[in-house]
């Protein structure tokens, strides 16, 4: 007689009245297979903890995002926030697409130049330029979006010892509406910096202003505040051609559209709560086309539009190390993997699925990390089924800023495979060893030997 | 280890307290240890109809079978009386 499948037994008390908010059925239904390919044998195969990225979904959420602007306004282009995913291959699935670069750093700025991207296609945004860095942007004709008076005039004294004339910029914050306004990038609207920054910047010949750029914030669900702001810099860019007859080329809206994920304190999940890309487009393009602008003289319309464009393509395959049970009768499992590298899980509560079917029965849980730290929890309290060491799982939603913000810390960083249109998988990221670490460390020679 | 003797068992995986008006929720494999231990059976006993209905180890099954025990001990549906 063949033996049966063995699950853990399981006692749950029943909570009469009290109902799961998310109903408990569809986060813990098995997730066997990503883009047709076996958990189990990408884990075989990479090891585990893996992340996994799907070309197809990253390339559909784009081609779902341009069209939804495209449909409403002539002059569209997006540019890859490098911060968001810079894994190279990723960024060049979004250049493949069309993406200019949006970078914060000298670091990502050589990222983009290396990746193959000319450099008049890079943005470069962020208070934190040096020196070499603008040197080398204007060198390559890049756009420089100009963040603070100090980096205005340091950026005027290079143009003029370069004799070269740059195409600048300026961040604008402004009143959207929301609560907290992010005041502290760029040049304030409301209290007339902003201006102040444009006519130092149009009463001198070294500097060429082409173009306006807001990010309002991060993960939004409101998209009248997109509205507003586009109303806010279309008004901007109508007083400058006033007022200095100089004709505004562009308007960057920044990024900040909320992906599927679930913010942590959400009532209802991600699926559901966050905006369409429609709905942002509706609000920004609406603004723009009654905001006053010719025909001729509409600004082009740059997105540097992140997480919602990669999260959804992102995937973490982890394994069980092992199953406790809290003092308060709690079952709480270990994973082999922490918000080390999944950082993200500071702010979301990831969906999480078993990656082998189950029985019907489900147990409150606490999932943790494998860090000796009170803080590596991944979820609070996930209704999960009778997980058992080595058995695997899948978070959802980890395509952005989780294999860019992630840490070295006690273990070393996963692998990255990407799961191509073609259905193969092809490694993007090999994971680290401990030469990787070692690598960068130097030992002083009086140090080197010691007796124990 | 006794189950109470007045707890119900129902054929779809529900078990009532009616001392305490609890009702409580366990799989197959919980129900059958439940029954197991109801019937008088001792953890030798149990552990070895399950080894050889499973797919699982002794070592497994050791570790199991105390956190089950555990449970059924914290929602007090034992009479302890070792
Ligand atoms: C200037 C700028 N552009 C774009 C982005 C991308 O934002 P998101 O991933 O929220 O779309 C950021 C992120 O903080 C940013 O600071």
């Amino acid at each position: 007689m063949k033996k049966l499948q063995y699950e853990r037994p399981v006692i749950q008390k029943l909570n009469t009245g009290l109902t799961n908010k998310f109903g408990t059925r569809t986060e813990s239904d098995p997730v066997t297979h990503i883009d047709d390919l076996a958990v189990e044998k990408l884990i075989a195969q990479f090891g585990s903890p893996l992340f996994v990225l799907s070309e197809q979904t990253i390339r559909s959420a784009f081609r779902d995002a341009s069209r939804a602007f495209k449909n409403r306004y002539p002059k569209v282009q997006f540019a890859w926030s490098y911060k968001t995913n810079y894994i190279s291959a990723v960024c060049n699935v979004f250049h493949q697409e069309g993406s200019w670069a949006e970078v914060v750093s000298g670091f990502e700025y050589e990222k983009a130049l290396a990746n193959g991207v000319p450099g008049n296609k890079i943005i470069f945004n962020g208070p934190d330029k040096s020196e070499n860095d603008l040197k080398q942007a204007i060198t390559n004709d890049s756009l420089i979006h100009i963040d603070h008076m100090d980096e205005l005039y340091m950026l005027k004294d290079i143009a003029a010892a370069a004799n070269k004339k740059p195409r600048v910029a300026i961040r604008v914050n402004m009143d959207t509406g929301i609560f907290p306004a992010w005041d502290r990038f760029g040049f304030n609207y409301e209290n007339g910096e902003a201006m102040e920054a444009v006519s130092k910047i149009c009463n001198d010949t070294q500097l060429s202003l082409v173009g306006l750029h807001c990010h309002i914030g991060t993960f939004m669900m409101s998209t009248s505040a997109y509205g507003i702001a586009a109303k806010k810099l279309s008004e901007f860019a109508l007083n400058i051609r006033k007022k200095f007859n100089r004709n505004i080329e562009y308007i960057d809206m920044g990024g900040g559209f909320a992906s599927k994920n679930t913010l942590k304190g959400s009532f209802l999940p991600g699926t559901d709560a966050s905006p369409t890309f429609d709905q942002y487009a509706e609000a920004i393009c609406e603004s723009l086309l009654n905001a006053g602008f010719t025909q001729e003289n509409l600004p082009l319309l740059i997105l540097e539009t992140g997480r919602a464009l990669v999260d959804e393509a992102g995937y973490l395959l982890g394994s069980v190390i092992s199953n406790k049970r809290l003092s308060d009768g709690r079952r709480a499992t270990i994973m082999d993997f922490g918000v080390n590298i999944l950082f993200t899980s500071f702010w979301y509560d990831h969906k999480i699925s078993p990656a082998q079917s189950f029985g019907s029965h489900h147990e409150d849980t606490v999932l943790y990390g494998p860090l000796c730290m009170n803080i590596d929890m991944l979820r609070e309290n996930i209704p999960f089924p009778p997980l058992k060491k080595n058995d695997k799982v899948v978070v959802h939603t980890v395509g952005a800023y989780n294999m860019t913000q992630w840490m070295q810390f006690i273990s070393m960083r996963p692998a990255v495979v990407m799961i191509g249109t073609d259905g193969k998988v092809n490694l993007i990221r090999r994971r680290e060893t401990i030469q990787s670490i070692q690598h960068e460390e130097e030992m002083p020679l009086y140090l080197k030997n010691f007796k124990l | 280890m006794k189950i109470k003797k007045n707890i119900a068992l129902s054929d779809t995986g529900f078990v009532f307290d009616p001392s305490t008006g609890n009702s409580f929720s366990a799989n197959p494999i919980g129900m059958e240890i439940i029954r197991q231990i109801r019937e008088g059976k001792t953890q030798e006993q149990i552990a070895e109809h399950i080894l050889k209905t499973y797919q699982t180890d002794a070592g497994t099954f050791e570790k199991d079978y105390h956190d089950f025990l555990n449970m059924l001990n914290r929602f007090r549906l034992t009479e302890n009386i070792q």
